[in-house]
């Protein structure tokens, strides 16, 4: 393995201004306030006011080639901020980083494809977009084809294409492409369960095959099978950088701090959850079949008009078994008050023996995060006592199956062989 | 072997013009021509015989209204080709520019997540409409052996002036592209500006029915230049090296400004696009 350092990052820093400029009215106001501070020379005197915040505070750290690195944090916390200036598609406010060695940011699938070009046309397309050469993409194509399985529809538009294929086609793109620093988002896992697996069976090939990878994941199982080192930050801060184990058990420490009192300052947190009527020992376990209650602290920075939240439970392959939002049920969007609240979602648990991670997301309105986390311990579900089959059979459901065989003098259904 | 290495650093208010890490995406330049004009004319029955037909239809249009009804003179020439000469170039400019102008709010998915030369979107543009602009000019060439205008070598002209039209709409395509990103007010107000623009040059008309006193004022525009100088290179009349150099220097100037002032917001497109 090659012994320099791909990623030496220096006090890097981000501000972002809130409440940016959208109308005319606004635009134009802003534009002759800038020129007349200009003139002035004094900025603050007029203009509106601005709330300046910033999304990355300071932070330093170096990457040695060949190590892939997880990122993990809050959402806010400014993951996605240090991917965009690492990949360069915005500068930092201060600070500077040394880059060493060809960088490739996949922070979205299919991005650059076009829905009126056909598959080949956006494989080659997508392709320089990423900065892959011709050349490169020529040489890779029917590797790239063949992994997202559309062979027989390469010269079909990507808009005939399934959603699912056009996904494989586009992650499949992403995946094949050549570069000594890859910057990874959590999103390039898609599509089925099946391809799903192989997703992030590509990007562990990728990880353990000398390449430099910075990972953001919230999901903290793939961080800690992809990265040997794990960098945690919150609110714009590096607070944490070490190896995997310790630093995402203080992660997983922090999350877990109730949110009533916490620190204060934060925004909206979740709390460690519990299944309702339950006593300590039993708060996280339940039995296949169950119908459960899980009960979460939403701790609110501020009023939300139209709240809605998504549940979603996550096996131990890292794919969804469920994910079900309260407007599914009928619930119509809350209006939540700034405070603590405690969310209640009644489930049925009809699953396999096994141990599952729960993912919450409030969203506002539109559908945007408000919060989404993942929230530790996971949950253990118990075989039914009354099943005699051995553990973990396949499948990931457990529900009521009868097989019945009728007796040959039975006359049964017609039709029968 | 080391790799590459490169330093991220603040964004800077004036940086120099990166000619050689242009060079590096030209094949990002290519493909994303090629895409514009493939989108282009991707399901429609003609597909790229559109490029001609939209100019012919606009010049039959225009020689109904202006030449049949208004009656404008065309210095002896046939109306539909003195028409076309000009319009070629005009169409070509107004087209790049709109394009150019609208391809970087267009090009937000790609702008928030891979980095590359922001100019590489708006120059594709500008190509991709320099491709349909070399279609139309067939029909051109079959207008003048309708008309039985001979070739004269003034035709050895074209490339360059066609080279001055593209700096012209690139530049000004970059500005307006670059200032939208922030004020979307531009994208609203070019197509008006475009079509008064239209009538101030002398595309329907001659410069030589506009008074002899007001004559400097149509040089001002560098487009005048530019649209004259075509009609002069495909009808083989005399070209007025006056207006072509002032169109030349208000290229220079317009392309200079432009990429000035592109550089100088380009950094900051992801976090205000």
């Amino acid at each position: 393995m090659d012994s320099y350092t791909s990623l030496e990052v220096r006090g890097i820093s981000k501000q972002y201004r809130l409440g940016r400029t959208t109308s005319l009215d606004d635009g134009l106001r802003e534009l002759l306030a800038r020129s007349v501070s200009r003139m002035s020379r004094s900025r603050s005197a007029d203009g509106p006011r601005r709330e300046l915040i910033w999304a990355l505070r300071d932070v330093s750290f170096d990457v040695a080639a060949g190590t892939a690195v997880g990122l993990v944090g809050r959402n806010g916390a400014g993951k996605s901020t240090l991917l965009k200036i690492l990949s360069r598609i915005t500068p930092p406010t201060t600070g500077e980083a040394r880059v060493t060695g060809r960088i490739a940011s996949l922070l979205e699938v299919g991005t650059g494809f076009q829905p009126e070009l056909t598959g080949r046309e956006n494989v080659f397309l997508s392709g320089s977009i990423l900065g892959m050469k011709r050349r490169e993409v020529r040489e890779r194509f029917d590797r790239v084809v063949q992994f997202a399985e559309v062979e027989r529809f390469v010269d079909t538009p990507v808009k005939r294409y399934s959603s699912g294929m056009f996904m494989r086609l586009a992650f499949s793109v992403a995946a094949h492409l050549e570069a000594d620093i890859l910057l990874m988002d959590e999103v390039l896992a898609v599509g089925d369960l099946a391809f799903q697996r192989r997703c992030l069976e590509k990007m562990d090939e990728v990880a353990h095959h000398g390449r430099t990878v910075v990972f953001v994941s919230h999901k903290l199982g793939a961080v800690r099978r992809l990265c040997q080192r794990v960098l945690y930050l919150d609110a714009g801060r590096l607070v944490a950088d070490g190896p995997t184990q310790g630093v995402l058990a203080r992660y997983v420490r922090d999350a877990l701090v109730p949110p009533a009192g916490a620190d204060g300052a934060g925004g909206t947190r979740f709390g460690a959850w519990r299944l309702a009527g339950r006593d300590e020992d039993t708060a996280h376990t339940c039995v296949a079949g169950d119908t459960i209650t899980v009960r979460v602290p939403v701790r609110l920075a501020r009023h939300v008009d139209h709240a809605w939240f998504q549940l979603a439970l996550w096996g131990e392959g890292d794919e969804v078994v469920l994910s079900a939002t309260s407007r599914d049920g009928g619930t119509p969007a809350m209006a939540l008050q700034a405070g603590v609240h405690e969310l209640a979602v009644r489930l049925q648990v009809p699953l396999r023996d096994g141990d599952y991670a729960l993912e919450l997301a409030l969203c506002d309105v539109s559908g945007r995060d408000i919060e989404r986390a993942e929230l530790p311990p996971r949950l253990v579900v118990l075989p039914r006592e009354d099943r005699a089959l051995p553990r973990r059979s396949q499948g990931i459901v457990d529900v009521a199956v009868e097989f019945s065989c009728p007796a040959p003098d039975d006359p049964g259904p017609t039709g029968c062989p | 072997m080391k790799p590459p290495q490169f330093t991220i650093s603040p964004a800077r208010r004036w940086r120099m013009l990166d000619l050689a890490e242009l060079w590096r995406y030209r094949e990002l330049a290519f493909a994303l021509l090629a895409r514009d004009v493939k989108v282009r004319y991707r399901q429609t029955l003609i597909g790229v015989a559109w490029a001609a037909l939209k100019p012919l239809l606009t010049m039959i249009v225009f020689t109904v209204v202006f030449s049949k009804i208004v009656n404008v003179p065309s210095d002896g020439h046939p109306y539909p080709v003195f028409l076309y000469s000009a319009l070629l170039p005009w169409q070509f400019f107004s087209n790049s520019l709109t394009s150019a102008a609208n391809s970087i709010i267009g090009s937000k998915d790609l702008i928030t997540r891979v980095y590359f030369p922001r100019l590489i979107i708006p120059v594709a543009s500008v190509g991709a409409g320099l491709v349909d602009m070399l279609i139309s000019m067939g029909v051109l060439v079959v207008l003048m052996l309708i008309y039985g205008i001979a070739p004269t070598p003034a035709l050895l002209a074209v490339p360059a002036l066609m080279l001055l039209v593209t700096v012209t709409a690139l530049g000004a395509g970059i500005l307006v592209a670059a200032m939208s990103v922030s004020f979307r007010d531009f994208i609203h107000l070019l197509p008006f500006a475009l079509q008064l623009w239209l009538f101030l040059t002398p595309v329907v008309y001659s410069t030589s029915i506009i008074p002899e006193r007001w004559q400097w004022l149509a040089l001002l525009n560098p487009m005048t230049g530019l649209v004259e100088g075509f009609r002069s290179a495909f009808l083989g009349t005399p070209f007025d090296l006056a207006a072509i150099a002032v169109s030349t220097l208000c290229a220079a100037a317009l392309f200079v400004g432009g990429v000035a002032v592109f550089e100088r917001v380009e950094q900051t497109f992801a976090d205000l696009i």
